[in-house]
């Protein structure tokens, strides 16, 4: 990171500080946004692991119950909003812009402002371990059990107030990105000649853009309900529980999609790479993206059969749930077309891409006979859901970030990753997440309960629990060689060149790192896989194969100007956050310190529209 | 809130629909924003007539009073049409009658709710007293929130007209703070119809299977 920014800044450590802080450069927002989220991936993991040694022996006590809830409510909050969506946040970040041929996002300082309002979420959440009220309602903080009879120290504040954070950045960032790609596409790239892994990435900003609106409304309602004695959520006054599981999972499932779809994007882009043909069937694979997208919004109560929804609403959500696995049953065919008689080469970010269709396969079927309801009964709160959700999340969207890792990690640092590591990081992480995860099926169909933080011997489960927490210590050692990797190869790896792979997008036509501009000269897209096109051309002509573009000087380029007025108003949303954990009745004001933060995010937010994205400069 | 403010300079960037980037991020930002009222306004229906306790909607909402206050938020739109058209057409004075125009209209909207707050907290409905009062006071208050988010936007507009920044070169602003205004009112006759005209009849508790 420093040094990457000492090229671009040159100068003493507080000026390359602040020129991270008040960047506005998408790519090095992808990057922080990258190296936050790989950090609370590991925290997730850590909380992961407190749990998988709690439950290895029978009778464990390692931890006390009430720790054991806030490791599942925080290891399962983490990993969704602060390491799965902000990885993927990170290529949204870094490719988008380079894949449709854009100097930038729509809005560079709006974009600066979503990664700091999530880190600012990240801070303000884990905070909650500083000061001992962690939450420990569950990831899905079902009421009543997250209200404040059930869970009365200020746990599940910092668990909403810090989600509405996160609901801020991401709500915003999907704005930002779907402008992006509807607008900022370089000439000739229609939308059905965009990268696979753009239109995923398209899909899921406009999933979160309108998915975040419904899970804001069930954390006010919570958070109103905690703070401010209204009854949403009250029996005793009438208040319905299941409201909110409706409104959580009406966001919850779409979010499942924003979860696993970039994923799916990113090995669309790398199994054409080393297999080296074109994308099997496009728009096939296009089209059934958009369907699960739409199709998310209608199968939300499958999470909730057991609830008593009556044999209608229950035979309805049963028979969009089984559709909604056609579209994906779709696109493995596809990417099993694609992998057909190509010439394929076995890098490490094709074993994880295509290891993530193996194990998305085994999560996808587990998922389908949770589809079936009668069957999800027995399964419902089981730890064969557990292995469900761990396939196609980790299986599934942990392999394919990986995988997106390897392929682009030259791309943003001008080195490669190791092969030999890469390779036996794969391998390690998938021996170590069958033995983890496997056993739970059986764990689950044997009646092996979710969230219980112990159990006697004479259930049968002790073998298969050791198994599992065995298989942890295997999935913890491949993530140390990953970040071995990963330092050893940014600071000694092979030089990449601008395009290692021969791969057809237009990331690879300029110089890796790419210059500040991205493109010198906007490129002119001529078909689907433009840089093959070139590149293929230029070799039946038996011409030499177009290098990365030329750089020009910075200064020469239209680009935004930095600035400080993104984090000065994620600051004061920090501020209005914390004054809500912060009681202080002053005349009529219960929380003076949030009134306070809401007047700084209005100076915030006048400054930056008053402030011109690029200073008149004299010609 | 930050996405409104926005200022982006793409003129010499290509374009691929030809709708300036600010306008499109506001369209798709409204279209969510009807999310978040639907989610708002669901609460409120599914509570209808799930109250334990009084006051009820019968005891306590007073239709006429509201409808004046909501006639007078509909024509604040008239006024925000032609506060655009002025814009449009460089009227300096248009400009800044019709933004003051829309901006008073607003506020007297406001003011007719929070005497309508005041009176109800006298009539013993508080946020905390039923679900009614839960869903009915979140509901408005947001509402209420959007309008005085408009009213102090509409403000800043006002002033920067005096500094010259208002023109028909950047009618684009006046025009996306109308896009807002407008939505919020639209927002207005759903909830108005539903807790007033639907429900405002609702009393006691329904049971229902």
């Amino acid at each position: 990171m420093a040094t990457i920014a000492t090229k671009q800044s040159e100068g003493n450590t507080f000026s390359v500080i602040w020129s991270w802080i008040t960047t506005v450069d998408h790519k090095r927002i992808g990057i922080l946004y990258f190296v936050t989220a790989f950090i609370m991936f590991l925290v997730a993991g850590i909380e992961a692991g407190i749990m998988r040694m709690q439950l290895a022996t029978p009778g464990g006590n390692l931890v006390s119950p009430d720790v054991y809830n806030q490791m599942f409510t925080m290891h399962g909050t983490t990993m969704v909003f602060f390491a799965i969506m902000p990885l993927n946040a990170a290529f949204f970040n870094y490719i988008i812009p380079l894949a449709i041929g854009a100097r930038d996002v729509a809005f560079p300082r709006l974009n600066a402002f979503s990664y700091w309002t999530f880190l600012a979420s990240v801070l303000f959440m884990n905070f909650g371990f500083v000061v001992g009220s962690v939450p420990d309602g569950g990831w899905f903080a079902y009421a009543p059990l997250s209200e404040q009879p059930y869970s009365s120290n200020q746990g599940m504040e910092f668990w909403s107030i810090g989600l509405m954070l996160a609901a801020v950045s991401s709500a915003v960032a999907g704005l930002n990105f779907v402008v992006t790609i509807v607008n900022l596409r370089a000439p000739g790239m229609t939308l059905m000649r965009m990268p696979v892994s753009v239109w995923m990435f398209f899909v899921v900003q406009i999933l979160l853009a309108f998915a975040i609106p419904v899970i804001a409304v069930g954390l006010i309602e919570l958070t109103m309900d905690r703070l401010f004695g209204t009854l949403f959520f009250v029996t005793s006054a009438g208040g319905d529980p299941v409201l909110w599981q409706h409104l959580f999972w009406i966001f919850g499932h779409p979010e499942v999609y924003i979860l696993i779809l970039p994923p799916m994007g990113i090995i669309s882009d790398v199994l054409p790479a080393f297999a080296k043909k074109p994308l099997f069937g496009y728009p096939f694979i296009v089209f059934s993206g958009i369907a699960i997208g739409l199709m998310g919004w209608a199968v939300w109560s499958h999470h909730m059969f057991t609830v008593g929804l009556g044999p209608i609403a229950v035979s309805v959500f049963t028979i969009t749930t089984m559709l909604i696995a056609v579209p994906t049953g779709v696109k493995i065919f596809n990417w099993i077309g694609t992998l057909w008689g190509g010439s394929i080469e076995y890098k490490s970010a094709m074993l994880f891409a295509v290891g993530f269709i193996a194990m998305f396969i085994i999560g996808g079927l587990s998922g389908v006979s949770h589809a079936v309801a009668p069957s999800d009964y027995q399964q419902q709160d089981t730890y064969y859901i557990i292995a469900h959700l761990h396939y196609v999340l980790f299986g599934g969207a942990i392999l394919g970030i990986f995988s997106g890792i390897y392929f682009w990690f030259p791309k943003v640092t001008g080195k490669l990753l190791s092969e030999k590591l890469g390779k036996l990081h794969f391998w390690i992480t998938f021996v170590g997440l069958n033995l983890t995860f496997f056993p739970m099926h059986y764990l689950g169909m044997n009646g092996m309960p979710r969230r219980i933080y112990t159990y006697a011997t004479e259930f049968g489960w002790d073998n298969l629990n050791a198994l599992s927490s065995f298989g942890y210590i295997v999935l913890f050692v491949s993530m140390l060689i990953f970040v071995y990797n990963i330092i050893k190869s940014y600071k000694s790896g092979e030089e990449a060149g601008h395009d290692p792979w021969d791969a057809p997008g237009l990331e690879w036509t300029i110089t890796s790192p790419p210059p500040v501009y991205n493109f010198s000269e906007l490129p002119v897209v001529e078909g689907r896989d433009p840089y093959w096109i070139v590149k293929r051309r230029a070799v039946a002509e038996g011409k030499e194969i177009p290098g990365p573009q030329p750089l020009v000087d910075p200064s020469t380029v239209h680009l935004p100007d930095p600035s400080y007025w993104p984090i000065f108003t994620s600051v004061a949303l920090l501020i209005l956050a914390i004054g809500f954990m912060i009681e202080i009745p002053v005349w009529f004001v219960k929380y003076p310190i949030s009134v306070v933060g809401g007047l700084l995010v209005f100076v915030g937010v006048l400054a930056w529209s008053n402030e011109p994205p690029t200073k008149e400069k004299d010609h | 809130m930050a996405q409104i403010t926005e200022a982006a300079h793409h003129e010499e960037e290509q374009n691929c629909t030809g709708i300036d980037n600010r306008k499109l991020l506001f369209w798709v930002f409204l279209s969510t924003d009807c999310l978040f009222f639907g989610a708002l306004i669901s609460t409120y229906m599914v509570y209808r007539g799930q109250s334990l306790v009084g006051p009820y909607p019968i005891d306590i909402l007073d239709i006429p009073l509201t409808t004046i206050s909501t006639f007078v938020l509909l024509c604040s739109s008239f006024a925000m049409v032609m506060a655009l058209s002025a814009t449009q057409k460089d009227d300096i004075k248009g400009i800044r009658i019709w933004l003051a125009a829309t901006a008073i209209m607003g506020m007297v909207f406001i003011g007719f709710q929070i005497f309508e707050f005041w009176e109800f907290a006298h009539h013993g409905l508080l946020i905390s007293t039923n679900l009614f009062g839960t869903t009915f006071f979140t509901l408005t208050g947001f509402h209420g929130a959007h309008v005085s988010l408009g009213i102090v936007w509409l403000w800043v507009l006002f002033i920067l007209s005096f500094r010259g920044k208002v023109t028909s070169a950047r009618a684009l602003d006046v025009e996306i703070c109308g896009l807002y205004w407008h939505f919020v009112d639209i927002v207005w006759i759903v909830i108005f119809t539903l807790i007033y005209l639907v429900g405002g009849f609702d009393a006691g508790p329904v049971i229902t299977g």
